[in-house]
């Protein structure tokens, strides 16, 4: 709340509405895809999440940067503890009230400094349910951080590129857990987040972490895994390309998020963009087939359409708030894919026993 | 399906309110009596509570006002012959009746079932060995806990913990007889006395200085189950968490505490097998991800209340419908209207619950906070930062605070209030900023954890801003989104308040009002729960428009000793009388314990403080017709003058009539200029005056310093000697600060009038009587309606002053005048234009609704006389008040001029008795069965006892008393046993019998009221509230109860079940 000390920042939205505020993390001005969260913990996650890549992300929580970030420390296999990838992949961050002290016993710095490490800036000081309410109403828009004394982007220029090319990995990874099961699979990184690795590596399962474009058809494995990515699933031209391939197999295959899209797409079936996407802990998602609903955590602004679905396919979860997929199975083959995360961080973990349901079948 | 079975439901209450069990059960038993009315199910309720919605006309189908204990509600079942009950929304009271009749097999007998959780589940909650052992089923942690069953075993397991350790007493509401032992002294003190009131004690770890966090869990019967809330309390374990500060969501977990504790909690509700409701309270390690499950209330409780306001999530009415065999899939979420009741609430703003304590009421309380809850009610605040939230909580308590500083409150020693709280902390914490001391060094005090104590300090800081530097726009604006008062800030500055406002106005300052629509804005909805922000930048909603009129009416704010749950009612029937003339209703309230604060209940809620800045606010915004200002009580009242300064209209009686009213000088004179007496009375600044004036009218006299807030600190002095000790113990008396000093009739009856008027005309009375002399505050009072033994001339007299009274202040609305009847003789002590305590009593017995009748009056449509009123009734009503003194260690039980009691019930009877002895037994009174203890003061009340004793001996009773007593009665052929003082080291002494229960009844009438600490009046009141024995402390009501039990004697089967329609 010490406001006065920082430099006026300004959210510019492309049909020209300004949200004021100050500016905290880092000196840089910038442009993306405005989306709102309303998850009310967990912006470390969040930020480090790789399907934020290219986004401004608007907390509706008020407050933010409470307990800090914590450190870098790493687990056996070299993963970040902490985080969900290795650095923050959201453009920008629009807060309504930044804590400038922090405090929790496994904090090692604030979020400003995490945001200066990373050269990405926020503001704070913005009514981001006015802003969230404006979202809503206009659709996902782009938009620019502007800041007093430096020049102003003039034109918000979103790359074309799927931003999935520049958070998937470079590189094969293998990763081999101490209590391995013996059982591998090629998990296709269109930019994977930290916790799915571990929910497999803790489950003693091979993984064989593979970037978006690779064709992994022709080698060895016990089932396939299409992981969550930011941006249109469309541009994954390739990705959908590898995973046709698969599909006329009969190897389990699991998808989240991106990775339902990609499934869908790669089956034959349409996606398209939501008005304002779904950026929460707290969609409830009804399992058609037993009626049960679960607590999901998503982060999605494209959507698979049912409607399109083949004869061999079928909705599998369905959001209980405004009826859109949530989930999709092959109805004879061991091919399933979900739209929220089951792997949660942050967010709820009612559905973790999916990733139980899928190494089952391996 | 259940719902397809169930034809009719009985409902168990709270009954009166008391410390730990308050207001949140009207509301969550009045939702769920909504809920199953839904789904056109009847609906049986027990509850005595009359001043509650909901017993109210047109909610359940039948509403029995009597006790809510086993005997009772047995003759109620078999009566009614419900298909099922539901025990999980009159707290604690009614789950434990319910797990009697379970046990005595009352439920199998009459083939009820239970709906929602289980009986057996609910035992597993309750009894603590049960509970640990199921939580380890599923490798659920919870405190290192030994099962007790006697103070030698206590011992021992303290032993094996290891001082410091947590005494816990099983069965008890709000954490009665719990708290911290440092030792075995106090640990043999703490175990002696919870044995008393329960059969199993805990000794636990010690977990102090780890946060407490809370959960709220809903499941279903398919499994589905979501948390609706988190809370994290401000204040570390140690202090009961409804003495503690709470705040919504939690504000320092990180992601993966806040989902690991969720986790647990969802596993939990799962094992246990609850369906419906449940809170889970945990112990937070601050250093690590460490937890241990505190408790979970597999009920509705306080906490449940708060989540349901602070998220809009109906958690009551969606439990209820759960218990009928709905699923979270089918409910749907009214707030949006399109989602489901299958989801998490997201907030995108910061609650704050702060309680509201009077201990100031209570000379020798113990005032410090612990494990044991002592505040009487709290306030909800709503804001877009912590500082705004908290300074808003702390104006709302209505305490005098305006907010985190420029208060006058003296710390005089900061480091001992920081370690050892009391509800001043926060002041202290405060000050030590203040003073200069860092973060740690207030963190090491208090462990409330650092994000906190940062954001307290913002505040101090920006104080010390406006203080020493030049009010800027940018301040100003900084102040105001750190939740600075208008007053604050012109205290801060040396400028009127008013003309702060004017000024921040004019700089485009103003607040914002935001929705509270359970998804942070992620889709569209139309909901009207409301609040106001600095920290915004647009509105969510527009005003009321022109066609639309719009009637604003202020809620009672915080309960509190003196205010509470009755205004609540007179505040929701404003609002339907409104509705019901067309208008659209606006309500102000801040007390997330009520019905008032049910957006359902009205058109706009503002869910704000009710303060001059704020009142101001809505008038603008919304532009009302008016305001109603008589239904709150005198929180809502009080502002009605300032308000009629600023041209705001207030609706009813005139301000310029109710200043006349509330102004000690106008009243009196114009009672001489109509000649109605009154007990003599000056306002005088010195104290030899005070000392001429007392000699002069005669002692005993009144004394009331004008400038207390809170109303302590009122006293009744006896001679000299008295007065000096009370004029050293007030604070100075000066020309600022004035004293009123009445002359204090003793032996006079009370006699009350409330009534509704209209331009001066009365259209509708109820005229009621104390069972008590006059001297007991009448709030404490038991109250008959219609009157029993006033002479018919005495009530005529009544009636034809109040009619002066009325046409004088030209009345339009509801209000009560308290008067003294001495050989019919009439002297008015007391007006108030405004709905009274006792509106929804007078409503209920003569079953016609006054404050809607008052709501016409006021949006000034013409209405009737009610004549030849329901005076002629062939029942009685009669209120008695509930106490909370077992929660108030310290406190002398004795009653007097000052109110101490936290709630009321009536009961309805064919005769006086009748109605007597079921409305004791609603407020935890026991028919004695064969022991009764006599302690009677005054040689005269000795005498006027007698007779009493004589019947009580006939009746077969046991007789013991104290010495004096004892003598009397003994030389008076009354034959009774010595009981001694401890003190006079004499046995066998009455403490022993005590403990033993050995006694069914104390009789004490105090010596003198003078009877301050280390009398033995004073210790045997206090050990009889502490075993857990019956007292009465009144010769009125001794009386009254002797008479009774002889009609219960000869009539065995006196205490009628009749519902409340059959009278």
């Amino acid at each position: 709340m010490n406001s006065s000390a920082k430099k006026s920042a300004k959210l510019v939205l492309e049909d020209g509405t300004e949200y004021c505020g100050f500016l905290v993390g880092s000196d840089v001005t910038t442009s993306g895809e405005v989306v709102f969260n309303t998850g009310m913990v967990g912006y470390t996650e969040t930020l480090s999440d790789p399907s934020y890549s290219g986004q401004i992300l608007v907390q509706t929580s008020p407050m933010i940067g409470n307990y800090g970030v914590p450190g870098d420390d790493k687990d056996e296999y070299g993963i970040k503890k902490h985080f969900e990838s290795d650095m923050i992949h959201a453009k920008g961050l629009i807060m309504q009230d930044y804590s400038d002290e922090y405090s929790h016993w496994n904090a090692k710095k604030s979020l400003s400094d995490w945001l200066i490490e990373n050269s990405i800036p926020a503001i704070t000081g913005i009514d981001t349910r006015a802003l969230t309410k404006k979202l809503r109403e206009l659709g996902t828009t782009n938009g620019k951080i502007t800041i007093k004394g430096r020049n102003e982007i003039k034109n918000i220029n979103l790359e074309k590129e799927s931003q999935v090319r520049k958070v998937s990995t470079k590189e094969v990874i293998e990763y081999i857990p101490k209590n391995s099961k013996n059982k591998k699979i090629i998990l296709v990184d269109c930019g994977v987040k930290n916790n799915i690795l571990r929910s497999f590596l803790v489950r003693g399962i091979e993984v064989k972490q593979v970037p978006w474009n690779y064709d992994f058809i022709s080698e060895k494995y016990d089932g396939l895994f299409i992981s969550n990515g930011p941006d249109n699933p469309k541009k994954c031209e390739v990705t959908i390309k590898n995973l046709q391939k698969a599909l006329n197999e009969d190897k389990p295959i699991f998808g989240i998020c991106l990775g339902s899209q990609l499934m869908a797409l790669a089956a034959g079936a349409d996606t398209y963009k939501m008005k304002y996407g779904h950026r929460s802990h707290n969609q409830p998602c009804i399992n058609l087939e037993t009626g049960r609903c679960y607590i999901t955590s998503q982060n999605h602004g494209f959507a698979v359409d049912t409607n399109s679905l083949s004869e061999d396919w079928e909705e599998w979860f369905k959001n209980a708030n405004d009826g859109t997929n949530e989930g999709i199975r092959h109805k004879f083959k061991p091919f399933f894919a979900v739209q929220f995360h089951p792997e949660a961080m942050p967010g709820p973990d009612d559905t973790e026993y999916l990733f139980d349901k899928f190494i089952n079948l391996l | 399906m259940t719902k397809e079975i169930m034809k009719k439901v009985l409902i168990l209450g709270s009954g009166g309110l008391k410390i730990g069990q308050a207001g949140e059960f009207d509301y969550s038993g009045t939702q769920a009596i909504k809920a199953l009315k839904e789904d056109g199910i009847k609906t049986v309720l027990i509850n005595p509570n009359v001043a509650t919605i909901q017993t109210s006309e047109d909610l359940a189908d039948k509403v029995y006002f009597l006790p809510v204990t086993k005997e009772f509600v047995e003759k109620v079942i078999e009566k009614e012959k419900p298909d099922g009950l539901l025990l999980s929304f009159g707290g604690q009271t009614a789950l434990n009746c319910g797990i009697e009749l379970e046990e005595l097999g009352i439920l199998k007998k009459y083939n009820i079932e239970v709906l929602g959780t289980s009986v057996d589940v609910i035992k597993e909650t309750e009894d603590r060995d049960l509970f640990v052992k199921k939580l380890k089923e599923i490798d659920a942690k919870t405190p290192i806990s030994i099962a007790t069953n006697n103070t030698e075993n206590a011992k021992k397991a303290a032993n094996k913990i290891g001082y410091p350790v947590m005494i816990r007493v099983a069965f008890a509401l709000g954490g009665r007889g719990s708290g911290m032992c440092k030792d075995e002294e106090e640990l043999v003190r703490r175990a002696d006395e919870a044995f008393t009131a329960s059969p199993q004690v805990l000794i636990e770890e010690w977990l102090g200085g780890w946060k407490e966090i809370e959960y709220e869990v809903v499941r279903d019967k398919n499994d589905n189950c979501i948390t609706v809330c988190n809370m994290e309390n401000f204040d570390p374990l140690g202090i009961h968490t409804g003495d503690s500060i709470v705040v919504a969501p939690s504000q320092t977990l990180s992601n993966n505490e806040y989902f690991k504790l969720r986790r647990v909690a969802i596993d939990v509700i799962r094992h246990l097998g609850i369906v419906g409701e449940c809170n889970i309270q945990y112990a937070l390690d601050p250093y690590s991800e460490e937890y241990r499950i505190i408790e979970v209330n597999a009920r509705l409780s306080r906490s449940s209340a708060l989540a349901s306001k602070a998220t809009g999530y109906p958690l009551a009415f969606v439990a209820a419908k759960l218990a009928l065999g709905y699923l979270l899939t089918e409910i749907t979420n009214e707030v949006t209207g399109v989602t489901k009741a299958c989801f998490e609430p997201s907030l995108d703003y910061c609650i704050i619950k702060m309680p509201r304590w009077d201990l100031k009421k209570f000379k020798n309380v113990n005032k410090e906070l612990g494990s044991e809850m002592k505040s009487v009610g709290e306030v909800m605040s709503i804001g877009r930062t912590f500082e705004e939230a908290i300074q808003k909580a702390i104006r709302m308590t209505g305490t005098g605070m305006h907010g985190l500083v420029q208060n006058i409150l003296e710390i005089s020693d900061v480091e001992k209030e920081l370690k050892n709280p009391t509800e001043n902390r926060i002041f202290a914490v405060a000050k030590a900023f203040d003073i200069g001391k860092s973060i740690e060094e207030v963190y090491d005090a208090t462990k409330i954890d650092k994000w906190f104590l940062y954001r307290l300090k913002n505040i101090i800081e920006c104080n010390k801003k406006l203080e020493s530097s030049k009010l800027t726009k940018e301040l100003l604006l900084k102040s105001k989104k750190m939740g600075f008062s208008d007053y604050q800030i012109g205290k801060a500055t040396g400028e009127e308040m008013y003309s702060i406002r004017l000024q921040r106005k004019e700089m485009g300052i103003v607040p914002y009002i935001k929705q509270i629509d359970t998804l942070a804005g992620e889709f569209p909805s139309l909901t009207n729960y409301l609040y106001f922000t600095y920290n915004a930048s647009e509105h969510d909603i527009k005003p009321f428009t022109k066609d639309e009129k719009s009637v604003l009416i202020f809620g009672s704010g915080a309960y509190r000793i003196g205010s509470s749950v009755e205004f609540d009612w007179c505040c929701v029937n404003a609002s339907n009388a409104s509705n019901e003339l067309g208008y659209k209703t606006i309500m102000l309230n801040c007390n997330p314990e009520t019905v008032s604060t049910d957006y359902n209940e009205c058109d706009k809620l503002y869910f704000d403080e009710i303060t001059f800045e704020r009142a101001m606010d809505v008038y603008e915004f919304e532009n009302p017709e008016g305001i109603i200002v008589s239904m709150g009580g005198q929180v809502a009242n009080n502002l009605a003058v300032r308000l009629g300064k600023y041209n705001v209209n207030i609706l009813g009686t005139s301000v310029k009539d109710i200043d006349r009213a509330e102004d000690r000088h106008k009243f009196s004179k114009m009672l001489d200029e109509i000649g109605v007496d009154q007990p003599e009375w000056k306002e005088l600044i010195s104290v030899d005056n005070i000392k001429k004036f007392s000699l002069k009218v005669g002692y005993p006299v009144l004394i009331r310093p004008s400038y207390v807030l809170s109303g302590a600190a009122m006293n009744v002095v006896w001679d000299d000697e008295g007065l000096e000790k009370f004029l050293k113990e007030a604070e100075a008396v000066n020309s600022a600060h004035p004293v009123v000093v009445t002359k204090f009739i003793e032996g006079a009856k009370e006699v009350e009038i409330d009534a509704v008027a209209q331009n001066g005309e009365i259209k509708i009375y109820a005229i009621s009587e104390h069972v008590e002399n006059a001297g007991v505050h009448s709030g404490d009072a038991t109250i008959m309606l219609p009157a029993q033994r006033l002479y018919v001339e005495t009530v005529n007299r009544v009636k034809k002053i109040s009619r002066e009274i009325a046409k004088n202040l030209n009345v339009t609305g509801p209000f009560n005048i308290q008067y003294l009847a001495h050989d019919n003789k009439i002297k008015v002590i007391e007006c108030n234009l405004r709905a009274s305590r006792s509106f929804p009593f007078c409503s209920k017995v003569f079953k016609y609704n006054m404050i809607k009748k008052a709501t016409r009056v006021i949006l000034g449509e013409q209405v009737e006389v009610v004549k030849k009123p329901l005076m002629d009734l062939d029942y009685v009503g009669i209120k008695s008040s509930q106490f909370s003194f077992e929660r108030l260690k310290g406190a002398n039980p004795v009653l007097g001029v000052e109110m101490a009691s936290t709630g009321e019930v009536a009961c309805f009877g064919k005769s006086l008795n009748e109605a007597f002895l079921k409305s004791i037994l609603s407020v935890g009174f026991k028919i004695p069965k064969k022991t009764i203890y006599l302690s009677i003061g005054r040689r005269e009340q000795k005498g006027k006892f007698l007779k009493r004793a004589i019947i009580l001996k006939k009746l077969g009773y046991k007789l013991y008393a104290s010495e004096g007593t004892a003598k009397f009665l003994n030389e008076n052929s009354v034959e009774v046993e010595v009981l001694y003082w401890p003190k006079e080291s004499k046995s066998p002494n009455v403490f022993d019998y005590l403990r033993l229960g050995k006694i069914d009844l104390v009789i004490n009438l105090p010596h003198s009221k003078k009877d301050g600490k280390s009398t033995f009046g004073y210790d045997l009141r206090s050990a009889a509230i502490a075993f857990g024995v019956p007292l009465i402390t009144n010769m009125q009501i001794a009386s009254r109860l002797v008479i009774a039990l002889v009609e219960l004697k000869e009539n065995p089967s006196l205490l009628s079940i009749e519902s409340w329609e059959k009278y």
